[in-house]
């Protein structure tokens, strides 16, 4: 895997010390995957509400390390919201509060003791519309090692060099690094810029909301492609409106719906290809098949 | 591990560090640090203003009474402001009934008809202008202008006028903003029916747009009311006279009610008090006049919320 | 159901509009009324120039007075008109005013934007509109009353700074009676205050959410996302903030009048008295007669101040156009 002529990025931050944590096990529920990598993510019976309204009930799931994992289901049933809860985004929004246990590599990451800068470094986020910062391509990309204290020159363009090719898009800006603006590439290269820019952070997840809803749909293959090699090294969370995308990308796929009282839930969870072909649920197979939704 | 089209994927191996690991120690305190600063800034401001307040109000405790407010100045004893007052509502009324058609107006044209050319670029660059000037300037101005090449001398109607002059782009500017906020579908819905731009603005757009221009209209009035230094060189200086409200001989500068007559205004007058040094009461008139120009601030600013809140509430809930 | 005939008269699609109708007389009152705004301005520019033009072109006094440092118009042998104590005056006073204020307004439009609860900026705004309504004679005499007594009884004697071992680092005369340049500074800070506040806090409000919200996902403090990210999106903005404030710092006449002692001299440190030309003029104009070489000096001196203002409205502008273009 390692190719040995790019630096891992990880070697660049000062060697974090800590022993390893105990694996836990996959739900029996869950049929297991072709890849028995440990588990990277597991969420406890979550729910979250804004205010008194529930907006996601009750989601219990875990994603394997090093897969992609899609949510799909229809507007409202709490993908997003879901998603956020996993790099403590929901913090941000007055009123919201979240219950259950939402664990990276077995740590629990609602303690009030974790350090919420430190776990979304870690679990980076790309957003649906792609949020360049006003700046260079290069301190785009520069810009989460700088905030960490990185800012040795030689480090920092070996750091956003790698990261801008692991984004794969290295080679249509490998010119213009310092002088373009990030504003000033089209809406495919920009989201790749924030790919690259969530790299440069050396997170062990990515979360990804909708990213190509707002692109073309030459440029949403190319985030595809991007998606199935990140895979490699990284684990992926992928809200999609897009059931064809959620087929064709990802390892595991996540069902959610509304309930009555307009609170989402999950309703089924498991390998992709069963999920397409023989779904569990008759909710599931309704969705899938275009009855509503 | 299967090797990829992406020669760049790669990651190490490696222990992964605790979440409880503190990021960088430094950067959270510098952000606890800041967030303090922050949070002494907004309060700092209050204790100013807190403090300023309350000075006044105890400043003028025995001071300010309705025998203050309606009885003249006096040398020998603690006179009132009577005259004084007058002349701030005096000229504070005739500045608006000047300013508020034009400035509305000229609002109108900026948010109505004006498009991307030169002399749109011309009006905007004089509005800038204007309002960076010095108000004392603006007060030269009139000077010249009405005081010498005019020959009014000091006069209440050239202090207005420079008045008008010197706060005419606030009032187009907030003019300006109140019609923008009209949504355009109004406009829309109007000209489908067949009206003509004039009848759209005269009786959709300004109506609805009436919230947004009183509150414009109040603000501008908290302005003027405090106006000083324009004023000094216009409407004169002085200690006025008693007044004979009974006089109503326009051109007879006897008569209050005259526009071609010198007006000193509370502010003036208090600058004026204080350059003198005369007279053993002059703290007390002063920290009384200071005090009747602070509540009148406070009531215009407070007013143009609350009037603009109520108005807008009935428009959109009617 | 009967047909309804029409009550109106059908002019046709092709009819020629009505004369009124084609003088659009709305219209052109309208733009009369905006327009008188560029005339007022040209008004103001040429009568003010033809006044400070007066100094050169009639008395004969040589354009190089302005930078002169010295200033005696009553003097018999020959009045000088040196205008240079009272343009340094200025500038001193507006400098440290600014020093003062901005990092304040700044920290309080950040406050505003980014850190406080809807309950504080419901007080705080408010509280902001009402410093923003104090009229300048108010301010004057605040300064006069409390802070000018204050300064003198506190800090009479010589303000000496020392160190341990070192010994002493740092020493100004004292506040002899209060009226000082730091006087007009602080009384002109807290007057440009609410104007350098309000416009930052447009600026802040203007940068999309969506960015801070990139920069907190990547693992970034609040802190770190306002100084790296936030101020630097804004930054013309606040530099517009800066300049308007400076703008009105400059001009300011009564207020600062007030509290700096007017003595036509350069002054050594913060704690003596100092002039500008705004306050000059405030001085003098009552007690010059039109005409006379000492009036046109202080005409001149006001075409200074007007040429200041209109150099910032230009600023301001340069410093936009660049945001715009990038």
């Amino acid at each position: 895997m390692n190719t040995g002529d790019e630096m891992p990025a990880t070697a660049i931050y000062q060697a974090p010390v800590l022993r390893r944590v105990e694996v836990a096990t996959p739900r029996a529920a869950d049929e297991a995957t072709a890849r028995t990598e440990e588990v990277k993510i597991s969420t406890d019976h979550v729910s979250i509400k804004y205010g008194e309204k529930v907006a996601v009930r009750d989601v219990s799931l875990t994603v394997q390390d090093r897969s992609i994992l899609a949510l799909i289901g229809p507007s409202g049933s709490g993908k997003s919201t879901f998603l956020r809860c996993l790099n403590r985004m929901n913090d941000l929004i007055p009123g919201a509060s979240v219950q259950g246990r939402v664990c990276l590599d077995g740590e629990n990451v609602m303690d009030p003791d974790v350090s919420v800068v430190e776990l979304r470094r870690r679990v980076g986020m790309v957003f649906q519309r792609p949020n360049p910062f006003p700046m260079s391509i290069f301190e785009n990309v520069a810009y989460g090692p700088r905030r960490r204290g990185l800012n040795d020159r030689r480090k920092l363009d070996e750091l956003v060099e790698t990261s801008l090719k692991r984004a794969a898009l290295w080679d249509e800006v490998k010119d213009d690094l310092r002088r373009k603006s990030g504003l000033a590439l089209s809406g495919g290269q920009q989201q790749r810029l924030c790919i690259a820019r969530v790299l440069a952070t050396d997170p062990e997840v990515i979360l990804m909301d909708e990213p190509a809803s707002a692109l073309d749909p030459v440029s949403t293959l190319r985030i595809e492609e991007l998606m199935r090699e990140l895979r490699e090294a990284y684990t992926i969370v992928i809200v999609t409106h897009n059931m064809q995308q959620a087929a064709r990308v990802s390892d595991v796929t996540a069902f959610f719906t509304m309930a009555e009282d307009r609170a989402g839930y999950l309703v089924e969870v498991g390998p992709t290809g069963r999920i397409f072909t023989r779904p569990n649920e008759r909710l599931t197979e309704d969705y899938i098949s275009g009855r509503f939704g | 591990m299967t090797t990829t089209s992406n020669p760049a994927m790669g990651r190490s191996a490696g222990p992964k560090p605790s979440l409880r690991r503190k990021a960088s120690r430094g950067s959270i305190l510098a952000d606890r640090a800041a967030t303090v600063a922050l949070w002494g800034t907004g309060i700092l401001v209050i204790l100013i203003l807190g403090a300023i307040i309350l000075h006044f109000a105890l400043a003028a405790w025995g001071v300010v009474s309705p025998s203050f407010i309606l009885s003249d100045p006096s040398r020998a004893t603690l006179g009132g402001v009577m005259p004084i007052l007058w002349n701030s509502i005096y000229i504070l009324v005739l500045t608006m009934l000047i300013a508020v058609p034009v400035g509305i107006l000229a609002g109108i044209y900026m948010a109505e008809y004006a498009g991307d050319n030169g002399i749109t670029g011309a009006i905007r660059f004089a509005e800038e202008s204007i309002s960076s000037v010095p108000s004392i300037v603006v007060g030269l101005f009139g000077l010249i202008l009405f005081v010498d090449d005019f020959h009014w001398g000091f006069s209440a109607l050239g202090g207005s006028l420079a008045l008008t002059f010197f706060n005419l782009p606030l009032m187009t500017r907030l003019s300006e903003q109140a019609l923008r906020a009209v949504p355009q579908e109004e406009r829309n819905a109007s000209l489908a029916l067949g009206a003509t731009k004039w009848q759209t603005i005269q009786h959709v757009v300004l109506p609805l747009a009436i919230p947004g221009l009183i509150t414009g209209i109040i603000l501008t009035a908290g302005r003027v009311f405090g106006e000083a230094a324009v004023l000094l060189f216009t409407s004169g200086v002085g200690t006025p006279p008693h007044y004979n409200f009974l006089n109503f001989d326009l051109t007879n500068p006897a008569s209050p009610w005259s526009p071609f007559r010198p007006a000193t205004t509370l502010s003036v007058y208090i600058w004026n008090l204080n350059s003198e040094g005369l007279g053993a009461f002059k703290n007390q008139i002063v920290d009384g006049s200071a005090a009747i120009l602070i509540s009148m601030v406070l009531i215009f600013n407070l007013g143009a919320r609350l009037i603009g809140r109520l108005l807008t509430r009935r428009l959109t809930a009617a | 159901m009967a047909q309804l005939t029409s009550v109106y008269r059908t002019a046709g699609l092709r009819a020629r509009p009505g004369l009124l109708a084609r003088i659009d007389l709305p219209r052109r009152i309208v733009f009369l009324a905006a327009a008188s705004m560029v005339a007022i301005v040209a008004l103001l520019l040429a009568f003010i120039a033809w006044q400070g033009i007066q100094l050169f072109v009639k008395d004969g006094v040589s354009v190089g007075t302005i930078v002169s440092p010295t200033w005696n118009p009553l003097a018999d042998k020959g009045p000088q008109f040196g205008l240079l104590p009272f343009i340094l005056g200025t500038i001193y006073v507006t400098a440290v005013a600014l020093l003062i204020s901005a990092p304040l307004s700044i920290g309080l439009a950040l406050f505003l934007s980014e850190v406080a609860p809807n309950w504080a900026k419901a007080i705080v705004q408010p509280a902001l509109e009402i410093f923003v309504g104090i009229p300048s004679v108010v301010w004057g005499w605040l300064g006069i009353t409390v802070l000018v007594p204050f300064l003198a009884d506190t800090f009479h004697g010589p303000v000496v700074v020392s160190l341990p071992i070192v010994g002493q680092v740092f020493s100004m005369p004292g506040f002899l009676t209060g009226f000082s340049w730091l006087a007009g500074s602080l009384v002109l800070s807290v007057m440009v205050l609410p104007t350098i506040t309000s416009v930052s806090y447009d600026a802040f409000r203007a940068v999309p959410q969506e960015l801070r919200t990139g920069s907190l996902a990547l693992g970034t403090t609040r802190w770190q996302t306002i100084r790296h990210l936030l101020i630097p999106a804004a930054l013309s903005g606040v530099l517009t903030a800066v300049v308007l404030g400076m703008t009105r710092a400059a001009g300011e006449a009564l207020a600062v009048q007030m509290v700096i002692g007017n003595s036509p001299t350069l002054p050594a440190s913060i704690t003596q008295p100092v002039t500008t030309l705004t306050s000059q003029i405030t001085l003098d104009m009552g007690n010059t007669v039109f005409g006379e070489p000492w009036q046109d000096a202080l005409w001149t001196m006001s075409l200074v101040l007007l040429l200041i203002s209109i150099t910032s409205v230009v600023l301001v502008r340069v410093i936009n156009k660049r945001r715009l273009a990038s």
